[in-house]
């Protein structure tokens, strides 16, 4: 009997370790050979510890599993009370398009023979034959912009790295997912690190980067443990090392992880820590393309822009870039968390509507209350209202209403959301959070709380103070974390004016 | 600076320490997680030997420890309640959850009991945005954590 179980954070949390334990005892009292398959999440959290079983080669899901659920999973799964049939046939899963998370769930995140046998190293194997202007050329034609926020074009960013001359330069992966309501890339490092590994080497081939660092946040021990293991693994396995598949070209990585800074997200804060030094950002320029770690041209990527890049190399840049929206081209997983019925990862192109999201996908809130709010792109992102809900998620669609996709998580709240409380949190949170560097980010947050508490007090001065002060913070904040906490500030205020005192056409 | 580790195991340990990461780029977090690691906290009296072994200077050692919320001047109580208080988990809950948890507790949020039995903490994200509210007890990940279970999960560690 082989079952799959995912050992992925999440799962975890709600109880997959008790669940496998079970599995195991309950298969030694029956004298039942049991091949257990510990996999990364398909990303349906609200099912999770979700087991499948493999019955005449088609894996069926059953769950959310308790222990108590075990032993009727050994009478037949397609019979069990919390049987759902076919995991592939899912609504959820069917609707997507996986291409990011396509091997997620589906294997054993630590065998390369799995990761193989699913397509993987066909990308690597394939730039391998391309020269370095071939692969940065390959990489922009697919449109891939970066995943963390940004949006920037990754393959410019790999020019420029490109071009740059000098005896070293890095690829550093960026995974101090920090954003709340965001967890691809935690996902995807403890479901499927091959493919950030493949990534990052045909990043390092393309530029001319021999040197990896994968800069990890404390915050995820089981996504530390499988990294720290793929890239061991890889290594054995002549992936990595001196002579890459044994094509003479030399790309190593190690993992290094951070400490508890949210600003360390930053890519120049990032890199300083990386350094050994306090995460204060630095001032742009130099870009980091051209004066990066250590003073070296260094590319800084998401996890998700480098775990995308395999796909595009094994299926085609045009095969990419065929998917999307305008100038937002390909997929796009959307982390769809806070008060919702069916929370999870549910990667699909770019342009679906927002309300379809919270409503069709996500099945409105847990609590069954109306949806007040959707703050998207985490906590400097701004709060959607309802009536915005027909926003394609595309890069300029949110902008042109106020937001950002960044990340692309999504955090739903219902109507008993305090909507000025939430304000006041994200000037808290960047109050908590600065590096020091910049007067408006490292004093503006502490007076942004100040200024919310007369708001509560109903000193309706403190509103006209407010808004002045969010512009300070937009315009004079060196990186994101000043310069975007007004986003969710200001748009609690124009969004929901009575919430702050205010009647609401005054605010419009 | 000639240091009597013979006297002092816990300056042998952190040699060792130093030792494994000589010749590293960037070392100096790593070397701070190692020692948090094998002393519960980076006490003060390391700081001055590691400064001198990446020929840094007492302030930026200390700098870079006192910056991170992850490096602790003391060690943390016996058992570590990390909640989350993020929007996600906010967005179910976090908040009422953290007032119980200060009074199952009996401590503020940042802070360790007086007999050191456990530290409450706030984290910002645990990654487990879709099954809040979230949090760490000891080793463990939880979500969907509500009072009566966390009360369950601090009996069963004694507490």
């Amino acid at each position: 009997m082989r079952v799959y179980l995912p050992r992925d954070a999440a799962a975890k949390a709600l109880g997959a370790e008790a669940v496998a334990e079970a599995l195991l005892a309950e298969a030694a009292r029956r004298g039942v050979a049991l091949e257990l398959i510990r996999t990364g999440t398909r990303g349906m959290i609200w099912l999770e510890p979700l087991a499948e079983v493999e019955i005449d080669g088609v894996r069926h899901g059953v769950g959310p599993m308790t222990p108590g659920d075990v032993p009727a999973l050994f009478e037949g799964a397609a019979a069990h009370p919390k049987a759902l049939g076919p995991v592939e046939a899912l609504d959820w899963m069917k609707r997507q398009t996986r291409l990011t998370f396509a091997r997620c769930g589906l294997i054993d995140p630590l065998s390369l023979a799995d990761y193989e046998a699913h397509g993987g190293l066909a990308g690597l194997r394939r730039a391998l034959g391309m020269t370095p202007a071939q692969i940065v050329e390959e990489v922009t034609e697919s449109g891939l912009r970066g995943r963390g926020g940004a949006g920037f074009p990754t393959g410019i960013k790999w020019t420029t790295v490109l071009k740059a001359e000098a005896p070293q330069k890095y690829i550093v992966c960026n995974a101090d997912e920090g954003d709340s309501g965001t967890f691809a890339d935690r996902m995807l490092m403890e479901g499927d690190p091959f493919t950030l590994i493949e990534g990052m080497t045909i990043a390092g081939l393309g530029v001319g980067a021999t040197k990896g660092y994968v800069y990890l946040r404390s915050e995820y021990p089981d996504a530390i443990e499988v990294m720290e293991a793929a890239v061991r693994l890889a290594r054995d396995a002549g992936v990595l090392g001196a002579d890459v598949l044994g094509s003479g070209r030399a790309f190593d990585m190690e993992i290094r992880v951070g400490a508890g800074a949210y600003v360390c997200g930053e890519e120049t804060s990032l890199l300083n820590s990386l350094e050994g030094r306090r995460g204060i950002v630095r001032a742009k320029p130099p870009l980091p393309a051209i004066e990066g770690l250590f003073g070296r041209p260094t590319v800084v990527n998401n996890v998700i822009s480098l775990a995308t890049v395999p796909v595009i190399f094994e299926k085609g840049a045009r095969f990419y870039a065929d998917f999307g929206l305008g100038r937002s081209k390909g997929t796009i997983p959307l982390q769809i968390a806070g008060n919702v019925a069916r929370g999870g990862l549910f990667e699909t192109a770019f342009g679906m509507p927002l309300g379809r999201i919270v409503e069709e996908i996500a099945g409105g809130t847990a609590s069954g209350r109306p949806v007040k709010a959707v703050q998207v792109g985490g906590p400097l992102g701004a709060y959607m209202h309802p009536a915005q809900f027909d926003t394609p998620f595309g890069y300029e669609e949110f902008d042109g209403q106020g937001g950002l996709i960044g990340h692309a998580g999504l955090v739903v709240f219902d109507d008993s959301a305090d909507m000025l409380e939430m304000a006041r949190f994200a000037m808290e949170f960047c109050a908590v959070e600065s590096c020091g560097k910049c007067t408006p980010c490292r004093i503006g947050a502490v007076r942004g709380v100040e200024t919310l508490d007369r708001v509560r007090q109903g000193d309706a001065a403190a509103l006209g103070l407010l808004e002045d002060l969010c512009e300070t913070m937009s315009a004079g904040s060196l990186c994101a974390l000043g310069g975007f906490t007004p986003y969710p500030v200001m748009s609690a205020l124009r969004h929901f004016p009575e919430e702050f005192g205010m009647a609401r056409e005054a605010a419009e | 600076m000639a240091l009597d580790t013979a006297a002092n195991p816990r300056l042998a340990r952190l040699e060792a320490i130093l030792d494994a990461h000589e010749g590293r780029e960037g070392p100096l977090l790593p070397i701070l997680h190692d020692v948090q690691a094998a002393f519960g906290c980076v006490p003060a009296e390391v700081i001055p030997r590691i400064a001198d072994r990446l020929n840094l200077t007492r302030a930026e050692v200390h700098g870079v420890v006192s910056f991170y919320h992850d490096f602790r001047d003391e060690p943390a109580g016996r058992v570590v309640v990390k909640l989350c208080r993020s929007e996600a988990c906010k967005a179910t809950g976090a908040d009422a959850l953290a007032a119980a948890a200060e009074a199952r507790c009996g401590v503020a949020m940042g802070e360790t009991a007086a007999d050191g039995a456990v530290t409450l903490e706030p984290v910002y994200c645990l990654g487990l945005c879709a099954c809040g509210p979230a949090a760490m007890v000891g080793d463990t990940l939880v979500g969907r954590l509500d009072a009566d279970r966390l009360d369950a999960m601090l009996k069963e560690r004694g507490l």
